[in-house]
């Protein structure tokens, strides 16, 4: 197949033209597009304040911005990326891409609810950007009470107001998931037979709509105690500030699962391709999913182990949060299985999940530390926690979806990516992660608390180190951001598999046709089964 | 299924009971009742919650798999009251040093 072909034949891409069909499509795949700009728009904003963050933390002296300021930038850093791109990331952009496709779908079960879920989420952000603009907030990402509540002069209700709207975004996407998998499955796409990317995505919509209600909820309480002191948190009007803290972290651990439990799938999906073999241990791999998804539920808790809680309810939130690493682990030993005996080979998708494994096994392992409850004494709301978490939501989260992104690249857009500068960017990516976060351990344990733009002098080797490491990795994003939009007119024409994958999704022309399938399909193989597979090269499509 | 759908009189008959216990709500609402108003205005709520979903929401007539979602949201429900509970209820018994 040459060029030529590719823009003759009929696919989603040129189904139809001019912003109208974009902005009322229906269709699964075109709605995956509009999230992906409008996330990455998000992480741009949001880097933008991490960069901030770090350039003030080169010197000890909070001498580039005030401490109000800072406090807006570490606060507007958390909400651009936690709610408006690292929850939608996966789940809406390949997930409503490719769950449709690999179940055999035409398209998901609620194609309106679908767009209506992505024009939520930029009601939500322009909520979020405006509240930004107009003056910022400094609450911190948490919006902890009495602070948020009573004492916050800075535009909380806004950026509440904008989370509140996204979450619906978020729930809608999940029911949509749900509700597909459960009704859409092709004749033949038995539950055992779906691919480990549809049972994260699953298990990711479960939480996505038994959990995100309840931060809405707690959104809507603070407003109402803000605006019209009802008492629900502020003691002296009979609430319980630690009320806010079980609330809202009832979802915000689980929605640290919403935004890693896909990444995990999109991991299985790589693993899988890049070693020829079936994922070792299916069943147990798709269960853990669901594990993960309930077990989460269980353990937020242990984000209040130093704020009053009971002792009682710290020690079982403590054996529970223990508890969820089994199913975590239990993932990475699977992964790590299927290479064995392996036809491994080293493209870019598989150099992010490498990376994915290294560094979610740290974030996770560092993860089992804080959830003790005497160490997470010595380090709650130092560099530790912070450094835990990146690990998890950027060396995790971010390494799977620009994994995901170059896996399925060419089958969103026809196209390949240069794979010799995406190779370099992967190993850019890797080493300003580890150069930014790693010295943030250090500089937690010898006690640097989150959160302050000044420090001792003491602790300015690390601080520089990590700052150096934050510019690598800025290159390192701005690398995809570049050689993908080249990759759109330049890039060679890819061919319908051009990793020799298994899937639904790799037996369609690539870009995809506007209803996926002509005929819905009959699966009669099972999951990653690579003796049915032949490799179609890129000429032959 | 979603097909069957319960006779007019049967409705109607939900809705005078909902009508009814707003009513009672409101009234126990002007007798001090102490720690129980907010008990008995709750299993009020409940009962017509559960009314709602029973006849309106059509779940009597669903499929298992809906009644199992629905469950599973009283199932987490539950767990955030009851852990949430167990954290106020158990703050008290370990002594403060120094008080």
């Amino acid at each position: 197949m040459n060029t030529a072909a590719i823009e003759t034949q009929e696919n989603y891409l040129n189904a139809g033209y001019g912003l109208k069909s974009w902005l009322l499509t229906k269709d699964h795949k075109r709605i995956a597009i509009l999230y992906l700009i409008t996330i990455t728009i998000f992480f741009f904003i949001g880097g933008i304040f991490a960069s901030l963050i770090r350039i003030e933390l080169l010197t000890p002296q909070g001498n580039l911005v005030s401490s109000e300021t800072y406090n807006k930038l570490f606060t507007m850093h958390g909400i651009a990326m936690i709610f408006f791109f690292l929850i939608p990331s996966i789940p809406a952009t390949l997930g409503n891409f490719f769950l449709p496709m690999m179940i055999g779908a035409r398209d998901l079960a609620f194609p309106r609810i679908n767009l209506l879920s992505w024009y939520l989420l930029v009601i939500g952000g322009a909520f979020a950007i405006f509240a930004m603009l107009a003056g910022g907030v400094d609450t911190g990402w948490t919006f902890y009470t009495p602070y948020s509540t009573t004492y916050s002069n800075s535009w909380v209700i806004a950026t509440a107001l904008g989370i509140f709207v996204s979450g619906f975004s978020s729930i809608l996407t999940g029911l949509n998931f749900i509700v597909t998998v459960h009704r859409m499955r092709a004749p033949g796409m038995t539950w055992f037979r779906l691919p480990l990317f549809v049972w994260a995505n699953y298990a990711t919509a479960v939480i996505q709509v038994l959990g995100t209600p309840v931060v809405a909820v707690t959104l809507v309480l603070v407003f109402c105690e803000r605006v019209f002191h009802i008492g629900i948190f502020d003691p002296n009007l009979g609430g319980d500030p630690v009320l806010f803290q079980h609330m809202f972290w009832f979802y915000s651990h689980p929605a640290v699962y919403i935004m890693v439990l896909p990444a995990m799938g999109v991991i299985s999906e790589i693993i899988s391709v890049f070693s020829r073999k079936p994922i070792f241990g299916y069943h147990v791999v798709a269960f853990s999913s669901m594990a993960i998804a309930v077990i989460g539920f269980l353990v937020w808790g242990h984000h209040l182990f130093v704020s009053t809680q009971s002792v009682y309810a710290g020690l079982v939130f403590s054996f529970l949060s223990y508890f969820v690493a089994i199913p975590s682990a239990v993932k990475v030993f699977n992964w790590t299985a299927t290479l064995y005996k392996g036809s491994i080979s080293f493209a870019t998708p598989m150099l992010y999940a490498f990376g994915f494994i290294g560094l979610f096994t740290i974030g996770g392992l560092t993860g089992l530390f804080v959830a003790s409850l005497g160490f997470d004494v010595h380090v709650t709301d130092t560099y530790f926690v912070v450094a835990h978490f990146h690990y998890i939501m950027v060396g995790g989260t971010i390494m799977a979806f620009l994994g995901g992104l170059h896996y399925w690249w060419p089958k969103i857009t026809g196209r390949m990516y240069p794979e010799n500068w995406a190779k370099l960017s992967a190993a850019i990516i890797f080493v300003g992660f580890n150069l930014t976060f790693f010295p943030q351990f250090i500089l937690g344990y010898m006690g640097m608390p989150r959160r302050y733009h000044n420090y001792p002098d003491e602790f300015q080797v690390l601080h520089v180190l990590s700052t150096a490491g934050a510019s690598i990795l800025a290159i390192g994003y701005l690398f995809p951001m570049v050689y993908f939009m080249w990759s759109l007119r330049y890039g060679a024409v890819a061919g319908a598999n051009p990793w020799g994958a298994t899937g639904l999704e790799w037996t369609m022309q690539s870009p995809p046709p506007v209803h996926n399938f002509d005929e819905i399909p009959v699966v009669t193989h099972e999951v990653y089964d690579y003796s049915t597979v032949v490799k179609e090269g890129v000429e032959v499509g | 299924m979603s097909e069957h759908v319960d006779s007019v009189k049967t409705y109607t008959a939900v809705w005078l009971i909902l009508l009814i216990l707003t009513g009672v709500t409101t009234g126990v609402a002007y007798i001090d009742l102490g720690a129980f108003s907010v008990v008995i205005a709750l299993l009020i709520a409940a009962v017509k919650m559960l009314l709602v979903a029973l006849f309106f929401m059509h779940m009597r007539h669903s499929t298992k798999l809906t009644q199992l979602a629905a469950a599973g949201a009283f199932l987490w429900l539950f767990i955030m009251m009851a852990f949430t509970l167990a954290d106020v209820w158990t703050r008290g018994l370990v002594g403060t040093p120094g008080r």
